[in-house]
């Protein structure tokens, strides 16, 4: 009823709508993270994603399955690409259904939420500038600072 | 024994490598691999309590290791 996959190509998100789409389906969301053209204020190039891929593979899985005990029900297609990417191409999709909007807009909710706090995934922003450096959320408040 | 380490992006950057082997001593926990790689080239980059990864999945530094296995030391995680 769930996927969860990393893929080294363009995401086709009107894919995984299909994937969870079905008659008895009363609404599907669909989550896309894109890459942003700044950062910081540091005008950005493209994003380089790797993965642990395996680890990643499996928590992804994890987190789906985590979505259909919470919210009994919904069907989660989730899809990581990882490889280099520039400025406005997808990075995750996330299509959730369910027979009713609340649990599909709040599983959605949490699988993002997770991926981002604990799949081993990883990005190094290129610059406008031409420098690169590795992504790290837990020190960006500091380093965010004027 | 020997267990693999796998390493990524900033801490593989820091030590230059990505994958390597290490021989460690029967009832050694996945805290002794770090210990380790913190004492390689570069090593110090690592914090001495990263999130670590055993076969897989998630584990704590307290967990002990067996020949064969995987040990992942794992970067702050930036995915989506």
């Amino acid at each position: 009823m769930s996927t969860a996959r990393l893929t080294t190509q363009p995401i086709d998100s009107t894919s995984l709508i299909r994937e969870v789409a079905a008659d008895d389906r009363g609404a599907i969301v669909l989550f896309l993270g894109t890459v942003r053209n700044s950062n910081e204020g540091r005008p950005v190039n493209g994003i380089d994603y790797s993965a642990y891929d395996a680890m990643a593979v499996a928590e992804m899985q994890r987190i789906v399955s985590e979505a259909g005990s919470r919210f009994s029900g919904v069907a989660i297609a989730l899809e990581h690409r990882v490889g280099t990417l520039s400025v406005g191409e997808t990075s995750v999709a996330i299509a959730c259904s369910h027979p009713h909007r609340a649990a599909a807009l709040e599983a959605n909710r949490y699988v993002i939420e997770e991926l981002k706090r604990r799949v081993p995934i990883w990005k190094r922003e290129h610059y406008l500038d031409g420098t690169s450096e590795w992504v790290d959320p837990l020190r960006r408040p500091a380093e965010a600072a004027p | 024994m020997t267990v693999r380490v796998l390493l990524f992006a900033s801490y593989a950057d820091a030590v230059g490598q990505n994958e390597l082997t290490l021989e460690l001593d029967d009832g050694s926990v996945v805290g002794d691999v770090v210990s380790r790689v913190r004492e390689m080239a570069g090593g110090r980059a690592l914090p001495p309590a990263p999130l670590l990864a055993l076969n897989a999945a998630y584990s704590t530094s307290a967990a002990v290791v067996r020949a064969g296995d995987e040990v992942a030391i794992i970067p702050p995680v930036a995915g989506g």
